[in-house]
């Protein structure tokens, strides 16, 4: 039968830990789980193909936050990120995370994963954040998907592709119970019946229009389209500082890193049109967007990353680096557009809105255990809350929530779910389908990003927020009543659309909750311009309560590493001074 | 409502003089992550089926035999 045709069918599976997602979290939590328990069943589902799936799909040319010992410690780290993220952190997962981190970096090693090291053998750590120094360069980044992927095949994990999970099944007493996923290419229903399940579904990375008008240049892998927010949302679990968004400095219209993080520490920097330095530190911070932002409107745009005043061999090496791993056709773009690094700077722009925990902050609530609000639901990576997590965060969480998840199903046996959520998401999954006229995914899609962009990119005005949800709420309707899927590859993009579209929903709740200005750029609110510590020094939380969309306050727990009130505000001062 | 195709320039494209499909080969298909490629059952050849490219590469990558190139789709370009 050809691939996408519809076939009617649903099956039902069952395991002790299910991981739904195969990109950077989730094989390493699934790895963790198994390896605590051997007998225990442990499944991988995925909607791509592990093998490539993920922000990591062609490696990652480095490490952007590792505590390696003799360079910074897991206090300094700690007190760094909480800085960087405004002080709204609850600090014993980023501590644990610091602490951890290194054991993580040496078991990556040992898969055969290079990491820089210097003439002695130590790890070559680099300085790119505003205080320490925690970047690790990784020369052979490009091998990490394969190096993963034969651990996951060695510990017999069992690998599903190509299937979408779609929402969780919880039993009446609130604990998880398992999800329910769609086949990509056939359609076919699947029932997974799990004792624990370990979202790591990625970032809410296709919430934004790119400028190009092409739906799928995003930063973020396309296929992160806020999946694992969406079914996190539905299941109740509380979603943490969604305000907080995700908004990156990338090479304009590629929409990919420039990538400062590689060059800087080899003295690339970032100008403005006259060529001049204008913010201290190139690391991704709210504050940083702010000064970005401001220099683009300010007459003294274009922005650039400039590199053509270093050593020609220097500029090879970072080339071959941009050029191999990550985003490897950003070289095929600059050549496209006649740049050499040699003569020529980079032009730059701000990238849309997206909620990304491992950049920013915007992220299903965890605790230090990867824990979420529903209990025997776990969640790692990008979509979970632990702020600026990036690779290492996600590879080291995921190891934190496999393990924990793994003595949870141990633990406990399975919770039973109503057969009748099953009969209703099957009938709200195929529903484009039974339509014989309608509106397409990609034009529900396009719309509805294309509002995002026009209302919802910072700064943020109540007066648009409220117009936005108002033509966001009419988008949603038209999604319910009159898209259609003709195939199967079809219907995965409207479910996606559907990710999408409650993301967005959640965008706007969340930023109008938050009447105060913070993380810089990323919820700059002109109606409320100030920071106020007096009455949002908190987190927010926004979750499904009687099947509405509510937020509330949660104080910061107790810093594990005290800030002194003199280094509060280091990230704030971004803007290079000007000296006499 | 009626609906109309929609004309657009693929980035990937695939040499069939060097694609083994019709071999048996689903290597690209098999790897892409937004799964956009599909073999031709006109030329059993894998072609690019939906515009929706990360340009990201691994189907120019795991190629066995070189067939496939990724190009930045037009609009950013």
């Amino acid at each position: 039968m050809a691939l996408d045709q519809i076939v009617d069918g649903l099956s039902e599976v069952s395991c002790d830990v299910l991981v739904i997602g195969g990109g950077t979290a989730g094989p390493m939590a699934a790895l963790k789980a198994k390896l605590k328990n051997p007998k225990a069943n442990v499944v991988l589902l995925e909607k791509a193909n592990v093998k490539r799936s993920g922000a990591i799909s062609m490696g990652m040319d480095g490490l952007n936050n590792a505590v390696i010992p003799g360079y910074a410690t897991p206090e300094q780290y700690t007190k760094e990120i909480t800085i960087a993220n405004d002080g709204i952190v609850d600090q014993k997962a980023v501590y644990k995370y610091a602490q951890n981190c290194y054991k993580i970096v040496e078991e990556l090693d040992s898969f055969g994963i290079r990491f820089l090291k210097n003439e002695n053998g130590d790890y070559a750590v680099k300085k790119v954040h505003h205080i320490g120094s925690y970047v690790l360069p990784m020369p052979n980044g490009e091998t990490v998907k394969k190096a993963l992927y034969r651990q996951l095949r060695r510990a017999r994990i069992l690998i599903s592709n190509r299937y979408m999970a779609t929402r969780l099944l919880k039993s009446s007493d609130g604990r998880i119970a398992g999800a329910i996923g769609v086949n990509t290419r056939t359609a076919e229903m699947l029932v997974i019946k799990a004792k624990a399940v370990i979202l790591c579904m990625g970032a809410a990375g296709r919430l934004g229009l790119p400028t190009s008008g092409y739906m799928f240049g995003t930063y973020e892998n396309a296929a992160n389209s806020g999946d694992g927010y969406s079914m996190a949302y539905h299941a109740g679990a509380a979603l943490a500082n969604l305000e907080c968004y995700q908004i990156n400095p990338l090479i304009k219209d590629y929409n990919g890193p420039a990538c400062a993080y590689v060059a800087g520490p080899f003295g690339a920097f970032t100008a403005n049109n006259e060529g001049s330095r204008f913010i201290e530190c190139d690391y991704w911070s709210g504050q940083m967007m702010l000064e970005f932002y401001n220099e683009l409107l300010s007459g003294k745009g274009p922005v650039f990353l400039q590199l053509k005043h270093l050593h020609p061999d220097t500029i090879s090496e970072i080339e071959s680096t941009l050029h191999k791993v990550e985003r490897p056709t950003r070289g095929l773009f600059q050549q496209g557009r006649g740049v050499d690094y040699r003569n020529d700077s980079i032009e730059m722009h701000i990238s849309e809105i997206g909620f990304c925990s491992g950049h920013s902050a915007s992220g299903v609530f965890v605790d230090d255990n990867a824990r979420t609000t529903v209990p025997g639901l776990y969640a790692a990576g990008d979509m979970a809350s632990v702020p600026h997590n990036y690779m290492l965060g996600a590879f080291t969480n995921g190891a934190v929530a496999g393990i924990d998840a793994m003595e949870f199903a141990d633990s406990h046996d399975f919770a039973e779910f109503d057969a009748a959520d099953v009969a209703r998401e099957r009938d709200r999954v195929l529903a484009p389908t039974k339509r014989e006229d309608g509106i397409p995914p990609n034009q529900v899609e396009y719309k509805t990003r294309r509002l995002v962009n026009d209302y919802l990119q910072p700064p943020k005005v109540t007066r648009k927020y409220e117009l936005g949800m108002r033509r966001l709420a009419e988008t949603r309707q038209d999604m319910q009543e009159h898209m259609i899927a003709r195939n199967a590859h079809e219907l995965l993009r409207a479910l996606e659309v559907q990710s999408i579209m409650d993301c967005a929903d959640m965008a706007v709740h969340a930023s109008l909750y938050r009447e105060e200005s913070r993380w810089g750029l990323y919820h700059w609110r002109t109606d409320f311009p100030e920071k106020d510590n007096e009455n949002w020094f908190c987190h927010t939380l926004l979750s499904k309560q009687n099947g509405r969309m509510t937020s509330e306050k949660r104080a910061v727990e107790p810093y594990v590493v005290p800030i002194a009130d003199d280094e509060k505000d280091l990230y704030d001062k971004q803007r290079i001074r000007a000296t006499a | 409502m009626p609906l109309a195709s929609y004309q657009t320039s693929v980035p990937v494209v695939v040499d069939d003089a060097k694609c083994i499909a019709d071999k048996g080969c689903t290597v690209c298909v098999d790897v892409c992550p937004l799964d956009v490629l599909r073999i031709s059952d006109m030329t059993n050849k894998a072609y690019m089926a939906y515009d929706e490219c990360w340009y990201c590469m691994p189907c120019e990558a795991d190629c066995p035999t070189g067939a496939v190139t990724v190009n930045i789709p037009y609009l950013l370009r």
